[in-house]
């Protein structure tokens, strides 16, 4: 145990990849909290934001120090593409369920049609 | 320790607490707030993983157009103005369980595995000029395909609000 603090202690203060996969993970995991538990259907959507940047700063920190090089930027870049798309039409549904719901609770709207 | 030690668990910091506290606030505007300073702090782990583009595309993007677009959700979803805009939580335990599950083994995977991890590129330069050359070479395909998804997120967003469809 004391040889696994000594080690942890050694390892903390000199960053690099494994301290950037562990931010991502840790990042991930809140994302995945937040889709599984909110009710409200915006904070799922604030969830999803998590999850992608999480994945993002995978993507950049394989680019530094995996070895990847601008590969790894590039797929980042699509990333970001596509959760701008992706928020834009999420957030078009979520306007279109409140107008017909008055409600925006994931759990309330069970039915595909009134 | 050195200044990127010292940088680097500022912007982790800034980054985890603004996400606990999304996820975790009752208050659906603090957690739209607190989103914005997850995004700096992220923007910031990629300055100092030199994707200097990525960081100011991360800026832009998220806080200008996605952290927008999500506090227009929440002004017009929410009555503001009288009734609460706290919202409720649905089995939270079996998700702690999970989530405690997911970060506690990546994190023990990626921390057993930092020995036998290669040391960064060292070669350092603006990553802009790469960027656009890829684009037009190697990723010219997913580049347009990428413009044709915006384009039809676009139309299909703005059909989909519209009041009165056809």
């Amino acid at each position: 145990m004391q040889a696994f603090f000594d080690e942890f202690l050694q390892w903390l203060p000199n960053v690099q990849l494994a301290h950037f996969l562990i931010v991502s993970a840790i990042l991930f995991s809140l994302g995945i909290y937040g889709i599984v538990t909110r009710r409200n259907a915006i904070l799922v959507l604030m969830g999803v934001e998590l999850v992608l940047n999480a994945a993002n700063i995978n993507f950049i920190a394989f680019s530094r120090y995996g070895g990847v090089n601008m590969d790894g930027q590039l797929a980042a870049i699509f990333v970001i593409i596509l959760a701008a798309a992706e928020a834009a039409v999420a957030l078009a549904i979520v306007l279109n369920i409140y107008h017909r719901f008055q409600t925006v609770n994931v759990d309330e709207v069970s039915t595909l049609r009134e | 320790m050195e200044l990127f030690d010292i940088v680097f668990f500022i912007f982790a910091f800034i980054t985890i607490a603004s996400a606990f506290i999304v996820v975790f606030s009752r208050n659906i505007i603090y957690s739209a707030f607190s989103l914005l300073f997850t995004f700096f702090g992220v923007a910031g782990l990629y300055v100092l993983l030199y994707a200097d583009f990525l960081a100011v595309t991360q800026v832009l993007i998220y806080v200008g157009g996605i952290l927008v677009l999500l506090l227009f959700g929440v002004m017009l979803t929410n009555k503001v103005v009288n009734v609460e805009i706290k919202t409720g939580t649905l089995h939270t335990i079996p998700a702690l369980v999970l989530v405690a599950v997911v970060a506690g083994s990546l994190s023990g995977l990626f921390y057993s595995t930092w020995k036998s991890v290669a040391t960064p590129t060292t070669s350092v330069q603006t990553t802009s000029k790469t960027i656009g050359e890829m684009l037009m070479t190697s990723y010219l395909l997913p580049f347009e395909i990428a413009s044709v998804i915006l384009l039809v997120a676009l139309i299909g967003a703005a059909m989909i609000s519209r009041k009165n469809r056809p």
